[in-house]
């Protein structure tokens, strides 16, 4: 499904408050940001920012961001009601980002690993040849480093301003993973709210390890998509995280707090490294979160909170 | 890809059901033309002209040849002129054409054998995906192909040949097979897009398809893929990873119907022909992307006015790719499998 239909800003920025878009609550807005936007009443797992979610996954000061020159070339000369050559350069400016997708190497809880992180406000987390190539060369990176590699995925689809070239990056990420596979590396998915279309339907469901954020939206179709097709009312909890676990689509379900510890218990499974002393390590030891800042300002330090929060169960 | 909403085929409009609709076997090309068809509508009048005047002829034993003549040169003229002028939605429709050959035709008129192989072992044996061994020219391979049916019941069958995971899973149990039996893989592809439906979110349709796609870049035995209608994003691509891919003339391949690209991007169904134009989905736009490898030629006046003149030409190209790819190390062909879809759509780079 398109990226578009996630596009709706809920929370004005800046503000003062923000309402939970599940519950209804209205949330201090600093609090929630260290809260990795988990709401505190409901649980409910908002969106993640990518540069918020690095913070979150790498350990402190570790992350080397890489390929962080490609960039995307209108080669269709897409116009819809913008020339996407136009909305890129616009939304690169909004957002401080090249593209949709941050790529880098960093250690989690002091173990080394390739981390791909979807950004999901660079146009819905769309995938193009941006996003497609640096899927791959994280992917090829963790082969010939013989790293994990890490892809926290969060996208609406693939970018129709790419028109087939989008369609082929599917192919292109898995074709990576194939020789990752080939050569025994080791790859992690974590789906996040939304993971729909072209991006579920590549790279993100064939890794070796398959882990959902709680209640996050993840299937091919779109759920409205699905609804106009067959012409009834979807279930309550369809595409959801907790339905994909059911039906045996998944691993694992794990909350915001604890995806740190749990991907770094499953990296030292993966790498031959003590999983008991990757998971014992306390939470608290500094994982400084970034608030969300415009990207020309200095991202300002946030104090050391022990955070717990509940989810949705 | 983007799951794209299956194309307004796939709501059961009558209006798209075809010639096909009232009886179980598909009328010839009547006036009942989808709105996309309309350039049609000229080539078909003259070409009742041209019947009325034979039978004329016929019955008042008149010499018409003369005036039959002239008539049948500017059909030829008119529809040399009409296929070349096609805007990129028109195509869409030509790939969409009731009487366009299907899979199944491939099967009777191209094939010389054919052995269905059903089911994949794990739910069922999705109708949407047709998988078999087949021998043609002395060459035997697994035939892998979209299925969309012919008769209503058919359609309705093969859910207009959007095929659900245990399809997918289906032509990667036969291509295992072909693997093993070390004999080519030739696959057909013509699909709106992979079935948008509950119980296909629940068997993982995406997982299956990446799944595929994967798994594609594994197979140790050369793989064509030929687009021979629609080739609807991922539910394409589930069986379209080759070490050659083609497309026909007026076959179309886009990461997003151009009806479901119109609604999101322009909000507008209206739009849907400037989006098919913006989406860069004809052969010409693939070939000229370097995402096929050769566009193969239709007949005068597109696929459906010449079915076996099609078949033909695709029977050639699988020939001439299968000779090509044969004396190749398999290493070597998996090497480069890999590369040819690794290179698709390269960033620029900039200065940091
Ligand atoms: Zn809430």
């Amino acid at each position: 499904m398109a990226w578009t239909r996630f596009g709706k800003k809920k929370d004005m920025p800046g503000g003062l408050w923000i309402k939970c878009e599940n519950c209804g609550q209205m949330l201090f807005r600093k609090e929630f940001e260290q809260r990795f936007r988990v709401c505190s009443a409901c649980g409910y797992h908002f969106t993640l920012p990518g540069r918020e979610r690095v913070a979150l996954t790498a350990d402190p000061g570790t992350f080397e961001e890489l390929y962080k020159n490609l960039v995307a070339e209108d080669r269709l000369g897409f116009v819809d009601r913008v020339p996407y050559a136009e909305k890129l350069k616009e939304t690169g400016k909004k957002t401080g980002e090249s593209d949709a997708m941050i790529v880098g190497t960093c250690t989690i809880k002091g173990l080394p690993v390739v981390l791909g992180v979807m950004n999901f406000s660079f146009m819905g987390g769309s995938m193009g040849m941006v996003v497609g190539e640096k899927v791959a060369r994280a992917i090829e990176l963790a082969t010939a480093r013989k790293l994990p590699v890490v892809l926290f995925c969060c996208s609406g689809g693939a970018r129709m301003h790419e028109g087939p070239i989008s369609l082929m990056q599917m192919a292109k990420t898995c074709g990576a993973l194939a020789r990752l596979n080939e050569a025994g590396g080791v790859s992690i998915s974590v789906m996040t709210h939304p993971t729909t279309g072209g991006v579920t339907a590549s790279f993100a469901s064939v890794c070796d390890v398959l882990i959902a954020e709680p209640h996050a939206l993840i299937g091919f179709a779109g759920p409205r998509v699905i609804a106009t097709t067959i012409k009834k009312e979807l279930p309550k909890g369809f595409q959801r995280a907790e339905f994909l676990l059911e039906k045996g689509q998944i691993d694992k379900i794990v909350p915001r707090a604890s995806l740190r510890d749990e991907v770094a218990r499953l990296v030292a499974y993966a790498t031959g490294q003590d999983p008991v002393k990757a998971f014992k390590e306390p939470w608290e030891t500094g994982v400084p979160v970034e608030v969300a800042a415009p990207a020309e300002s200095e991202p300002a330090p946030a104090p050391k909170k022990k955070v717990r929060a509940k989810t949705a169960e | 890809m983007v799951p794209t909403g299956p194309p307004a085929r796939l709501r059961v409009d009558p209006a798209n059901l075809g010639p096909a609709l009232s009886e179980s076997t598909p009328a010839k090309t009547s006036d009942r033309l989808a709105d996309g068809l309309a350039f049609e509508r000229p080539l078909l009048e003259l070409q009742q002209k041209i019947q009325e005047l034979r039978k004329l002829a016929q019955t008042t034993h008149l010499d018409l040849q003369g005036e039959v003549q002239v008539l049948e040169e500017r059909l030829r003229h008119q529809t040399q002129e009409v296929y070349a002028g096609l805007t990129p939605w028109e195509r869409v429709n030509v790939a969409r054409h009731a009487d366009r050959p299907l899979t199944t035709d491939y099967v009777e008129k191209m094939l010389d054998d054919f052995v269905e192989l059903h089911g994949d072992r794990l739910y069922g044996d999705d109708r949407a995906i047709l998988t078999g061994l087949a021998a043609m020219r002395g060459v035997r391979f697994l035939l892998v192909g979209h299925r969309k049916g012919k008769t209503v019941k058919e359609r309705l069958a093969s859910n207009f040949g959007c095929a659900h995971p245990e399809g997918y899973r289906k032509a990667m149990q036969k291509m295992r097979l072909a693997e093993k039996l070390r004999i080519p893989i030739v696959t057909l592809i013509n699909t709106p897009g992979a079935y948008p439906g509950i119980g296909a979110e629940e068997r993982g349709q995406a997982g299956a398809i990446a799944r595929n796609i994967l798994d594609m870049f594994t197979l140790r035995v050369p793989v064509l893929a030929i687009v021979i209608g629609e080739g609807g994003s991922g539910g394409a691509l589930g069986i379209g990873v080759g070490d050659r891919v083609g497309m026909l003339e007026n076959a179309y391949s886009s990461v997003i119907s151009p009806e479901g690209c119109a609604a999101i991007l322009w909000k507008s169904g209206e739009k849907t022909p400037e989006a098919a134009e913006a989406l860069n989905l004809t052969s010409k736009d693939l070939l000229r992307l370097g995402l096929v490898d050769a566009v193969i030629p239709e007949p005068l006046g597109g696929a459906h006015r010449d079915p076996a003149t099609t078949v033909d030409n695709v029977r050639r190209q699988i020939l001439a790719w299968l000779d090509e790819l044969a004396p190749l190390p398999l290493d070597q062909l998996l090497e480069q499998r890999f590369w040819k879809f690794r290179r698709m759509g390269m960033p620029i780079e900039v200065e940091a």
